[in-house]
């Protein structure tokens, strides 16, 4: 009997160890990043350090504007492109689409998401960046390898789309039937309907989707770094490469140990990505939380 | 127990033939719904300007009845309506029914208030918006007029612009009543619509209803027989999907003329 009890209480207290164990591994990550980065902090001014452009780790300026801001334009884009094509996707899944349509194609979404991100990244390489060099970029009188932060873009536009219209989906799904029955009878078409009521009132959901499929979108690695061009420079065009902080980490963790700074140059843009995505994500939990309380 | 008389059951069975020519009519109607009948040949004229009310056990498809008359049942999938209901002269599942067109004439009331997600003002302009009607003075008027109709101009004006879902529930149904009156309708379609409601602003939406029924035609779905009792002029008893009597209120209620409307009414059916 006793032996019984203690096995009771070892497996109620054994399991909350472990869960500390799990949330302080999140903990020693940014306490770790943090370290390492600090010699980085202590050289130079922080807001030096973001807002310089000179990346020359040999000279020893390391300027992460381009990185930011090649994260920025990557991330932008696929956002420009995904968001109205997966509004529109749910729209119509939720309110047009049969059971059957619908009960077909979400798992077909996230088998989509289930693909590795290399794959992403070679599918970029062999179809989106020809296709941009050869057939976009001539329209509007560019001349271009095809690598560039519209590849990225196009690329992670297509790998956030299943998060996006899951989430989208989801959301959509709990605006009341009667809710909408309400602006039908008062005449409304189906499209007006959708405009001031269900969008309306899944306008938080879709912001959260919208949020995560950012944090996604910035942390992507492998797919970007593929398709992106990584040229340490600030993109003024569509057509222009751009280097992601993701790639710049990925790109150089081998060479880095001959020249002074540059590992903590790269921790901390490692910490840097880090805090936005930490932040993002922080930020969508709240708003997808709040919506489940309130229904 | 009180016997019929002959003349009892005569004025039961004439209530139809003396009303005027009659806003809505329904014929032969048949409803499946995912293969399963749910109305079977239902025909009937509702009288205007007077409280019918559909009574009867819960499925028995009361809900489908009422919401075949505004051709909300579209909107579910695999939905068969055979017959015809004709509002206002129009066969409203013929071919070139206008869905927007029928619904504006009829407003719906629902089992709990669904107010729009945006401002008290937002949710009685929306409809007369859709249909067109852009003049901020006159939609300001619609807004006073409608909101004055249902007794709550004067809890609401000085928050015009707040989100109606702060209001009280009873309020929210209220506001949501006017809502269906700004597209101006013929017709006042209620689905329950005291059911999530307190027992004063149950009366509160009774009382409007029995007023408005100088100037509308009211269909209400309830299963509380006493509701039915104290507004409704008409009564009609839907058993299984199918009508088995329908007359006045006095009536059905104090002489069924069919054992199954007897057994309902005294209460053993439910």
């Amino acid at each position: 009997m006793t032996y019984r009890l203690w096995v009771d209480k070892l497996v109620q207290y054994g399991s909350a160890f472990l869960l500390v164990i799990k949330v302080l591994v999140v903990v020693l990550i940014a306490a770790g990043l943090t370290i390492k980065a600090w010699p980085l902090l202590q050289n130079e001014n922080l807001w030096e350090i973001l807002s310089s452009s000179v990346w020359s780790p040999l000279k020893g300026n390391f300027g992460f504007l381009p990185f930011i801001l090649g994260t920025v334009w990557v991330t932008l884009i696929a956002l420009i492109i995904s968001v109205p094509l997966c509004v529109m996707a749910s729209i119509y899944l939720v309110e047009f689409a049969s059971d059957r349509l619908r009960k077909s194609v979400l798992p077909l979404m996230n088998v989509l998401a289930a693909i590795p991100p290399v794959l992403y990244g070679v599918w970029g390489i062999l179809f989106v960046v020809p296709i941009l060099s050869n057939y976009i970029a001539p329209i509007f009188g560019v001349e271009t390898t095809g690598f560039s932060v519209f590849a990225g873009g196009i690329v992670l536009a297509v790998m956030i789309f299943p998060i996006l219209i899951s989430i989208m989906v989801e959301v959509m799904q709990t605006v009341p039937q009667e809710l909408k029955d309400a602006s039908l009878s008062l005449g409304a078409t189906q499209w007006e309907t959708i405009v001031s009521v269900n969008l309306r009132k899944a306008r938080p959901g879709i912001v959260a989707a919208i949020v995560l499929g950012i944090s996604r979108a910035i942390g992507e690695t492998i797919a970007v770094l593929m398709v992106c061009g990584n040229v340490p420079q600030i993109p003024t065009s569509w057509f222009d490469a751009g280097y992601p902080i993701p790639a710049l980490i990925a790109n150089n963790f081998g060479e880095m140990m001959s020249i002074p700074m540059y590992d903590s140059a790269l921790m901390f843009a490692a910490l840097l990505l880090f805090v936005i995505i930490f932040g993002f994500n922080l930020i969508s939990r709240v708003v997808l939380n709040r919506l489940e309380d309130h229904g | 127990m009180h016997t019929l008389t002959s003349s009892e059951t005569k004025e039961a069975q004439t209530v139809i033939e003396t009303a005027t020519k009659p806003l809505i009519q329904i014929k032969d109607l048949n409803v499946h719904i995912e293969g399963k009948q749910i109305l079977k040949n239902v025909s009937l004229d509702i009288p205007n300007n007077s409280i019918t009310s559909i009574i009867g056990p819960s499925g028995c498809g009361k809900t489908t009845l009422l919401k075949t008359l505004n051709r909300l049942l579209d909107d579910s999938k695999e939905v068969q309506v055979t017959g015809s209901v004709i509002v206002d002269g129009e066969n409203i599942y013929g071919k070139n029914a206008e869905v927007t067109h029928i619904r504006k004439k009829m407003g719906l009331l629902s089992q709990k208030p669904f107010p729009l997600p945006m401002s008290i003002y937002d949710n009685i302009v929306y409809g007369p918006r859709i249909h067109g009607e852009r003049d901020k003075s006159k939609l300001k008027q619609i807004v006073e007029t409608q909101l004055r109709n249902v007794g709550l101009w004067d809890e609401v004006k000085d928050r015009l612009g707040t989100s109606a879902t702060r209001l009280s529930i009873g309020q929210q149904q209220r506001l949501c009543l006017a809502r269906g009156l700004a597209v101006q309708p013929e017709i006042i379609l209620g689905d329950e619509s005291t059911s999530a409601l307190d027992p004063i602003s149950t009366q509160t939406i009774e009382n409007l209803l029995i007023e408005l029924k100088k100037d509308y035609t009211i269909v209400l779905v309830t299963h509380i027989l006493r509701q039915a009792r104290r507004v409704s002029d008409y009564i009609l008893f839907v058993y299984q999907g199918e009508v088995v009597e329908f007359g006045k209120t006095e009536d059905i209620l104090l002489n069924p003329q069919q054992e199954l409307t007897k057994q309902y009414v005294k209460g053993f059916i439910s």
